[in-house]
């Protein structure tokens, strides 16, 4: 505690001081009558700038995208009830996604808790299941405890959202205080075992044909870097997960791309042949793996996490290291022998040239892979890529040039529609100098598209590429294959005029579709600083491809063919 | 408690769990929660605080499942949880309790 002549404070004052004190800048949010006091006393900050969403949710992912772009805690704030409520989704999508998030939330006065009154929601039950850790603050005296620790808690170890709920009485009660906590920080973890360290080592060495597997971990521990240099260094070829595209470039001669349901068929075939798989921050996810008795049958295991839990979840790994995997692989480099294993990749090279990733009309920007390619053709490696949830998440996933850690930001765990657009104008608020783009989709935009008007407010910098097949692709796709081509629910029947809503909302707007050079086009909307929509028909019967039947092994994909 | 009588239950392989958390009203449905979700029924349940009253101890009498030693990392997880200890079914926590939960 540093020692200051006693203040008199209320506990809003006192919650805006512990933000103030833990170098929060930007905080994101919506108010209602159970927060005002919280809010009464963030107007009167002069360090921290309060961004208003037009929903919870919104809020919530506005939040994400700020955390998830600098791997610094971000804080949201609701009012009590539907606030609250509205705030879950986020909430969970940051569980899965390990993202550190601190929400605050106001709750009715103490003396009515449990009588129903008005706004009054359990939101510390139902939060319960959803946080890495949750509070519901008792006292005033308990913020000055409560909010660096909640700090502590989502940055450290396996970082995800804690959640803090305060009656609006512990907000508006004045307390003397007589000395200031620390900020709360992120905590080490106990350091790698080097005897598992070696015996990984000697793993790696005895191999003949090793695979990287590297997940979201990679990313929120800065661990590109040392992985890259790890594969580098005894010729790995590297699997990333949905979460770690960009850990490895993705045109790296090493790189094997996506993994799993809809990764390229050689990266599936390859890991049906490996004899050492090497998890480093990745949890063995059943999109990943497809049905997990088939996952790298022949393969022995080295797991490297920092969450005990993850080890043997799935898989049991021969070896396991619970620790920071910048740590683990910071040591482990050196004893890791260089090899360059000129069979194993000389067969990984006849496998990418035997079973490609098919590409359809990736050469035409109306098409959806020509389109995705024509977007990053106007980018630089500067640029934010921010996904929705469906079939344009995948084919994005698939084809887009992703080359540095927490370049993508997706919904990967929890896979929310409406995630994109709120996730963009986060990610252009943490990073004004850079550009973001976002792919979204015609059922995804709707979910979260009263935040365009946020994004017109903050004059935000993302430009969204709204492919429109006109159905809830990815539903379409799974009706067509498994059910009978029985499309129901699927298909939209009627369509807003998205440029002209996106105009109403107070952005820019463009359609591809009616443009003569949809290239010059694109290059046109990006040059103009500023929020932008960009409309792009796609067809409705394109599918992600190769998929691997919810269930099915890996190995056995459909649409495989280029 | 599921269709199953008590003697079939008993025969059934069982653990007790000796957890050690912070005492404060949401630290039961932490833990608690975790195996409801997971639809992993707890067969009884004790808790009292212990020493100055910060600390409490809950007790879980559950099945041995293939998904125990996963649901004790879990628990062990939790932010409140200080402490778990694993015990055989035999412990006398829950035997001694038998006389209060005769039919
Ligand atoms: C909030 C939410 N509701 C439902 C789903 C199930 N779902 C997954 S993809 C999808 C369709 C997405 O449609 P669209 O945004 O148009 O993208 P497309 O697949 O057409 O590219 C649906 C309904 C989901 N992921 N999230
Ligand atoms: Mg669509």
């Amino acid at each position: 505690m540093s020692e200051t002549p006693n203040e008199t404070l209320t506990g809003a004052q006192i919650t805006v001081r512990l933000l103030e004190r833990q170098g929060v800048r930007l905080v994101t949010g919506y108010p209602g009558g159970a927060i005002l006091p919280i809010y009464d006393a963030l107007g009167q900050s002069t360090a921290i700038r309060h961004v208003l969403a037009r929903h919870e949710q919104g809020a919530g992912f506005i939040a994400q995208g700020m955390a998830r772009v600098s791997g610094e805690v971000a804080v949201c704030m609701a009012s009590s009830g539907p606030g609250a409520t509205n705030l879950l989704t986020a909430i969970a999508d940051a569980k899965l996604d390990s993202i550190p998030l601190v929400a605050i939330t106001g709750q009715v006065p103490k003396a009515m808790i449990g009588t129903d009154a008005f706004q009054e929601v359990d939101t510390y039950g139902l939060s319960v299941p959803i946080t890495k850790h949750n509070f519901l603050v008792s006292s005033t005296e308990e913020l000055l405890d409560v909010i660096p620790r909640a700090f502590a808690i989502a940055a450290s170890g396996r970082p995800g959202p804690v959640l803090i709920d305060i009656p609006k009485d512990v907000q508006s009660r004045a307390i003397e205080v007589a000395a200031w906590p620390e900020p709360g920080r992120r905590k080490l973890p106990a350091a790698a075992d080097g005897m598992a360290l070696a015996e990984a080592a000697s793993l790696i060495a005895a191999a003949k044909r090793p695979l990287l597997y590297l997940g979201g971990g990679v990313i929120h521990a800065g661990a590109s870097e040392l992985a890259l240099e790890l594969a580098e260094k005894s010729t790995l070829p590297t699997v990333m997960t949905l979460m770690a595209l960009g850990a490895m470039p993705v045109d790296h001669p090493l790189s094997l791309g996506m993994l799993g349901m809809h990764g390229a068929p050689y990266t599936n075939l390859a890991l049906d042949e490996c004899d050492l798989l090497i998890a480093v921050g990745a949890r063995f996810d059943d999109r990943a793996t497809g049905k997990v008795a088939a996952f790298c049958p022949q393969a022995k295991i080295i797991h490297i996490d920092i969450d005990v839990a993850e080890l043997d979840k799935i898989k049991t790994a021969h070896v396991g290291i619970v620790a920071d995997v910048a740590e683990a692989l910071t040591r482990l480099l050196p004893l890791v022998p260089e090899n360059p294993r000129a069979e194993w990749n000389a067969r990984i090279d006849a496998l990418k040239a035997e079973h490609p990733q098919p590409l359809p009309g990736v050469n035409d920007p109306r098409s959806h892979f020509g389109l995705i390619r024509a977007v990053a053709a106007c980018l630089d490696d500067d640029a934010i890529v921010a996904t929705d949830v469906g079939q344009h998440q995948m084919w994005v996933a698939q084809a887009y040039p992703l080359r540095r850690p927490r370049q993508w930001l997706t919904s990967g765990g929890l896979g929310t529609m409406g995630f994109g657009v709120p996730a963009a104008i986060g990610a252009a608020l943490a990073a004004p100098e850079r550009t973001v783009v976002c792919f979204t989709g015609d059922g995804s935009i709707l979910m979260n598209i009263q935040e365009l008007v946020t994004a017109a407010e903050q004059r935000a910098n993302v430009k969204i590429v709204l492919m429109n097949n006109a159905v809830l692709g990815l539903v379409h796709q799974q009706q067509t294959l498994f059910y009978g081509q029985r499309l129901f629910a699927s298909e939209f029947q009627a369509m807003p005029d998205f440029v002209a809503a996106a105009r109403a909302l107070g952005i820019a707007a463009v359609d591809l579709d009616q443009a003569a050079n949809p290239c010059a086009a694109l290059a046109d909307a990006f040059a103009r600083p500023g929020p932008c929509l960009i409309h792009a028909g796609i067809d409705a019967e394109q599918k992600v491809y190769p998929m691997v039947p919810p269930g099915a092994a890996n190995r056995d994909m459909i649409g495989a063919q280029a | 408690m599921n269709a199953v009588s008590r003697n079939e239950n008993q025969a059934l392989s069982r653990a007790v769990l000796e957890i050690d958390v912070a005492n404060h009203p949401g630290v039961m449905s932490h833990v608690v929660g975790l195996f409801s979700r997971r639809a992993y029924n707890v067969e009884g349940i004790l808790c009292l605080p212990v020493g100055d009253g910060r600390q409490s101890r809950i007790w879980l009498l559950v099945n041995e499942d293939q998904r125990l030693p996963q649901m004790i990392r879990q628990v062990e997880k939790l932010e409140d949880v200080s402490a778990v200890r694993r015990h055989h079914a035999d412990h006398a926590v829950f035997t001694d309790l038998e006389a209060f939960f005769q039919a």
